[in-house]
């Protein structure tokens, strides 16, 4: 086994890009009304979860000084696993939705309002 | 140079996403959402975690992005309107609020003990390895869980997709 060598980035700076990336996701969801470009920045925020995964096994390898950050790696997995899940269905959804009102702007759909 | 690279691959990861939210065609807004994808793989190799680095490559851009794109083809999205379009107080005061979030989670990772690096997990063998048995011994059950997970979406997608007979 080599022995592990430290790579000169800082933990913070890796959270820093993942909470950049997740605040771009936010705006997108909240801002716009496509179905398919809200998706779109819902992956941006779940890959921003994902980034911060990685930085906490880095620092939690670092800080334990064992060799492999595992826990935090299978979180990573599971996580794209349930994001291909829910991209799948949502996708799904708004096929249907097209089909139903020929648009998939998520304004035009209060069909769940009594 | 790990530096720089980090630096370039989050300056990208960066302005991609914003043209990912930002841009007008859906086309546009998916690739450059995979750019996005490539530059959070390049760090995730960088920082040592080969197997991650692939099945981001993999799984996000080649099949998760091909399914947006054949969804895109399928419904021929073309209109698309400007981000915050039409609703101008509304837009500025959820732009505000993701704005503030982000800002508190500056503030607390600003605040943490300044990290003197990380540890790259080399075991010689890549992280492949160490992953597969994990997934087949301590972490068994959630890998079966997400098999079946995979299944019900599957089962889902199809039951909601097809055209109803009447």
């Amino acid at each position: 086994m080599t022995p592990a060598t430290l790579i000169p980035i800082p933990y913070t700076w890796i959270l820093s890009l993942s909470a950049v990336l997740f605040v771009i996701g936010t705006i997108g969801v909240l801002l716009r009304r496509n179905g398919i470009a809200i998706f779109l920045s819902l992956e941006i925020m779940l890959n921003s979860a994902n980034l911060a995964f990685v930085a906490f096994a880095l620092e939690f390898a670092a800080r334990r000084g064992v060799a492999v950050a595992l826990t935090g790696q299978l979180f990573v997995f599971f996580i794209i696993g349930i994001a291909a899940a829910e991209a799948a269905v949502g996708l799904a959804l708004f096929i249907a939705l097209h089909r139903l009102k020929e648009t998939i702007d998520v304004d035009r759909f209060n069909i769940l309002r009594w | 140079m790990v530096t720089y690279v980090f630096l370039v691959a989050a300056l990208l990861a960066v302005v991609f996403s914003l043209v990912t939210i930002a841009h007008r065609s859906p086309v546009v807004n998916v690739l450059s959402l995979a750019i996005v994808f490539f530059a959070l793989s390049a760090i995730y190799a960088m920082v040592g975690m080969d197997f991650l680095a692939a099945i981001q490559l993999i799984v996000y851009a080649g099949a998760v992005l091909v399914l947006f794109l054949f969804v895109i083809m399928l419904l021929n999205i073309r209109s698309v309107e400007r981000l915050g379009s039409g609703r101008p107080l509304q837009a500025a005061l959820g732009a505000a609020a993701a704005i503030a979030i982000g800002v508190a989670i500056i503030l607390v990772i600003a605040r943490q003990s300044p990290s003197f690096g990380s540890l790259l997990p080399d075991t010689g063998k890549g992280t492949a390895y160490s992953i597969g048995r994990a997934l087949m011994t301590t972490h068994l059950f959630p890998f079966e869980f997400v098999s079946v997970l995979l299944l019900a979406a599957l089962v889902g997608a199809l039951v909601l997709a097809r055209k109803e007979e009447r």
